[in-house]
């Protein structure tokens, strides 16, 4: 794994007994002693911790030191409405090309301290970071400047219900936050300065922080002196937003699917589906007014059998209507679920459905999302 | 009674002609949290080295193969309802099916247990 990136946290990992995979060009925690099937329960629980410093972190600055003019440059690349956020306020959006396929889903915030509300923060998937920033570099206009920060920040979540009672207790203001808002404060017994944002890939209320580099292991070290608080892999990462109806980059939408088609249509804004001028629009366009198109659905196979990624989805006349994106065991669901796409004639839930898992053609109902009641502090 | 080892990690347990399989600690260690257990038919038979029965852990399936050729007479089928038994006792509760054993020099090219730990070791 020689050519493999590591992050800040890589030696506490090590000491912390973890198993180590190539992920995205990074040796990744894949899980800890616990296993997956704990260390998922344990975050629906208690309070998990990842370290997802391998995805990437930027700013967007107008010269011009304007809100407006920033925010203007990211609409021509993204579908989701960014002039109306607010300091302080993030939302989920996705880079698409010009056929309207998605190049990576990314979290965009307007930051709320002081002097810097015209600043726009982006978190985007590790595996797409350099094409992310090659893409951005290539279509903001001179006057919008794109700053990668990776070497400067860190990034790790802190999930599940006690998230709010630990973080809480290390930075009171943190408990103010709601979903989707952010903030930048001091945190502990350090006073270290954090991006805190009341967000996550797991459905549970929790946090994402980015903190600088120098400051990570001393930080994660504290975190991890509250009693609820485990490290957790990227297995039970993968578990959790499955469980939770989240997509996954390079799986559940990737350059064959546009938003619509991924269900992600709650993320794009009344005022950006029709007559916008953004990059792959004509196809959001005619994918709302084109019912035929496939949709990306939960799946909940019978029995015990997880039908995974690939697994070939039939209607009941043994026709294929589809394929499975992401599959596995539901750690919380205690069985297997499943997400995957389907043609429109099979979309709506409670349709019966076909998983042909190794030849053998087993029952599976199509079922709404997510699979486990969404846990988000909405205030 | 005496067990053989696989370099696929299986293990069998040959009493008379009749073998009982399962999967190594070692594999089920490897493997994690097991939430699946496909068995083979009884009457099945299988050669050496064939897709006899599949484990699936939270993240990823993997195939178990016939140690020895022979034929299925008595499948475990506490596993479909328990699979975590794998985990919980892999070389006695856990164990996947009975063959009647159909060439018993084929056990002559697996390990014994004190082989099969060198072998693990040197992983």
């Amino acid at each position: 794994m020689t050519d493999l990136k590591r992050t800040k946290l890589y030696n506490a990992h090590i000491a912390s007994g973890a198993k180590m995979v190539p992920f995205a060009g990074y040796e990744m925690p894949v899980q800890y002693p616990l296993g997956v099937m704990k260390e998922h329960l344990h975050t629906r629980e208690k309070c998990g911790l990842f370290d997802v410093s391998h995805m990437g972190q930027c700013f967007i600055i107008a010269d011009d030191g304007t809100f407006e003019t920033a925010a203007r440059a990211l609409e021509k690349l993204v579908p989701a409405d960014i002039q109306s956020l607010e300091p302080g306020q993030q939302r989920y959006s996705q880079f698409l090309n010009a056929e309207g396929g998605i190049l990576d889903d990314l979290m965009i915030s307007r930051l709320g301290l002081e002097g810097h509300t015209h600043w726009l923060y982006l978190v985007v998937n590790a595996g797409c970071k350099d094409q992310d920033f090659a893409h951005m570099e290539k279509h903001l206009p001179e006057n919008v400047k794109l700053q990668v920060k990776d070497d400067l920040l860190s990034l790790i979540a802190l999930q599940g219900p006690r998230a709010v009672d630990v973080l809480g207790a290390m930075a009171p203001a943190v408990k103010d936050l709601v979903f989707m808002t952010h903030t930048d404060l001091p945190v502990g017994k350090n006073g270290t300065w954090c991006h805190v944002s009341r967000s996550g890939y797991t459905g549970e209320d929790g946090f994402e922080i980015a903190v600088k580099h120098d400051d990570v292991e001393s930080f994660v070290e504290e975190l991890l002196s509250y009693d609820d608080v485990e490290l957790i892999g990227l297995g039970a990462r993968d578990s959790l937003r499955m469980e939770a109806g989240l997509c996954l980059y390079g799986h559940d939408i990737d350059t064959t699917v546009s938003p619509i088609e991924a269900g992600l249509i709650w993320s794009i804004q009344k005022n950006r589906r029709v007559g916008c001028d953004y990059l792959g629009a004509a196809r959001i366009e005619s994918d709302i007014a084109n019912k035929q198109s496939k949709r990306l659905v939960g799946i909940l196979p019978e029995g015990r059998a997880p039908a995974r990624e690939h697994t070939e989805i039939q209607d009941q006349d043994g026709n294929t209507i589809g394929e499975i994106t992401s599959g596995g065991f539901g750690p919380s669901v205690g069985g297997p679920v499943a997400m995957g796409y389907v043609s429109r004639s099979h979309a709506k839930a409670g349709s019966e459905i076909n998983l042909i898992v190794r030849g053998k053609a087993r029952p599976a109902k199509v079922v709404k999302m997510p699979f486990v009641p969404h846990n988000y502090h909405r205030g | 009674m005496s067990t053989y080892y696989s370099e696929d990690h299986e293990w069998i347990k040959v009493e008379g002609d009749i073998g009982t399989v399962g999967i190594s600690d070692y594999a089920q260690n490897a493997l994690g949290d097991i939430v699946f257990v496909e068995l083979p038919d009884v009457g099945a038979s299988f050669s050496k080295g064939d897709d006899a029965a599949v484990v699936e852990s939270v993240k990823a399936a993997s195939d178990v193969y016939a140690p020895i050729g022979g034929e299925v007479i008595e499948t475990n089928g506490t596993l479909e309802d328990a699979p975590e038994t794998v985990n919980a006792d892999s070389g006695g509760a856990g164990w996947f099916f009975k063959m009647k054993i159909a060439d018993a020099s084929e056990l002559e090219n697996l390990m014994d247990e004190a082989a099969y730990k060198t072998f693990c070791d040197g992983l």
